[in-house]
């Protein structure tokens, strides 16, 4: 279908809009980020959508295409528009700004309220703290830390959609990488901080997270993983 | 820590139910078979302490695990959260409580004499 | 409504978990209140057997079977992926709790005759 063309809607306005129809040259090897800049470029001047290095590793490009959450700039036309058009619109669970674009400021700050940062326990004047990478608890930082922050598990969530106190899969997955790693300062504090309403509690195990996270991490393992600590720590008396 | 409070209760009494429901399937599926009476059921039940403690035990675990199952539904499908959600899974759960037992000091009837009324 | 993003198997085991518990939790206080009657006599509990009797309340009694199944299935589930260490077996095991269902309301029907 290389010299087909490409029937391709788009949401434009905010909160309230409309999808605009576009017929978009359809090539090769075709991304929809492809798609989306070239709309803006030959056709819609004013169109918003947010990207920056279109290798997938900045996280800035999810959308919501044909329904599901996916960074745009990795997905393949031929992968979502098999059965002919494409729809794309803005990312779930984030307010709207303009057209294809989100405002992540609630998704980042429910990352501090997860206590999703690094708390050091040195100084930078210190030795730096030699962790061998076979280490256990290395082992399971490891496996969460690639997350690219592009909030496709965000707006997979079905608990974030329900229950809006719940910080969501990608705070809790940052808060889990925290509470292993052997260099931070007050990992009894990111238990405390997940321990609380919209905590790791509020997770249902859908696995929508897992079934839709990009890079291919795992949420809700290191969800399930907080559980078990924090319940460990609530029943030796350490959450309080 | 109220919800991680919650989430003990429910997982630890969904650990406790998972036995007992089984129990209860296979007791269901054979009772079944030869027709339900009450003479057969009060006839297994009337006096025993195991079934006492095995549904009492029941009863309990049901009524701390439905009531917050409840109140996640509420909070999250009818958006109603707050104290008063709280109060009315509470007041569910006492009412649970109460019928169960209920319940279960009728069909174990100590102090009644087998066979009454039959 | 169930969106494009939602259509998984863990977001439907889920569903169904949720819904035959919310079923379930309401059976339960009438459930309580037809034992009880074993207070007023052996007679007013077989007369609540016997109105059990009638096909279309057998045929919610075969539903109690298969939600009180299928709400231990998929509780199991839960329990497993949240206590045990991760396994990639997540559908697998909602694949068997949907079949334990089917077979305890299979089961209930074969009984029954």
């Amino acid at each position: 279908m290389t010299d087909e063309t490409l029937t391709v809607e788009i949401w434009r306005g905010k909160d309230t809009g409309r999808f605009e129809t576009y017929q978009v040259p359809h090539r090769q090897s075709q991304t929809i980020l492809d798609v989306v800049t070239w709309i803006q470029r030959h056709r819609e001047p004013a169109l918003a959508y947010r990207f920056a290095c279109r290798v997938g590793m900045c996280g800035s490009c999810a959308m919501t295409v044909n329904g599901r959450p996916r960074w745009t700039c990795r997905t393949h036309v031929s992968k979502v528009a098999a059965s002919g058009g494409v729809r794309i619109e803005p990312l779930r669970n984030l307010p709207r700004i303009k057209d294809l674009v989100t405002d992540m400021t609630p998704f980042f700050e429910k990352w501090q309220t997860a206590r999703g940062r690094f708390e050091p326990s040195a100084t930078r004047s210190e030795p730096m703290a030699a962790i061998p990478s076979d280490d256990p608890e290395r082992r399971i930082v490891d496996a969460g830390i690639e997350c690219i922050n592009c909030g496709v598990c965000h707006a997979a969530c079905d608990v974030v959609a329900w229950n809006p106190d719940y910080v969501g899969p990608a705070a809790l997955n940052r808060a889990w990488t925290l509470a292993n790693d052997q260099r931070d300062g007050d990992r009894a504090g990111v238990l405390k901080a997940v321990s609380a309403a919209g905590g790791c509690h509020a997770c249902h195990t859908h696995g929508s997270c897992v079934e839709h996270c990009p890079v291919g991490l795992n949420p809700t393992a290191g969800i399930a993983g907080l559980k078990r600590m924090t319940l460990s720590a609530l029943l030796k008396g350490g959450l309080s | 820590m109220i919800e991680a409070r919650l989430y003990l209760l429910q997982r630890g009494s969904a650990m406790l139910l998972a036995p007992l429901v089984l129990i209860h399937l296979g007791l269901i599926l054979y009772a079944i078979g030869d027709g339900l009476s009450a003479a057969e059921i009060l006839g297994r039940t009337r006096g025993s302490f195991a079934w006492a403690a095995f549904y009492g035990l029941f009863v309990l675990a049901a009524a701390v695990h439905a009531p917050i199952g409840l109140r996640n539904l509420a909070r999250e499908w009818l958006a109603w959260r707050g104290r008063s959600v709280d109060a009315a899974a509470l007041v569910f759960g006492l009412v649970l409580l109460a019928l169960g037992l209920r319940a279960v000091w009728a069909v174990i009837g100590f102090g009644i004499g087998a066979g009454d009324g039959a | 409504m169930i969106r494009r993003s939602q259509r998984h198997l863990g977001f439907f085991a889920a569903l169904a978990h949720r819904l035959s518990g919310l079923l379930l939790a309401l059976f339960l206080p009438a459930h309580f209140l037809v034992l009880g009657l074993a207070l007023e006599g052996d007679t007013a509990l077989e007369g609540a057997i016997r109105w059990a009797d009638q096909p279309l309340v057998k045929m919610a009694e075969w539903g109690l079977v298969v939600l009180l199944t299928l709400h231990l299935s998929f509780g199991l589930r839960v329990l497993v992926l949240e206590f045990m260490p991760w396994r990639d077996s997540r559908k697998a095991m909602i694949g068997l709790g949907a079949a334990a269902s089917l077979f305890a309301g299979l089961l209930f029907l074969f009984n029954l005759g």
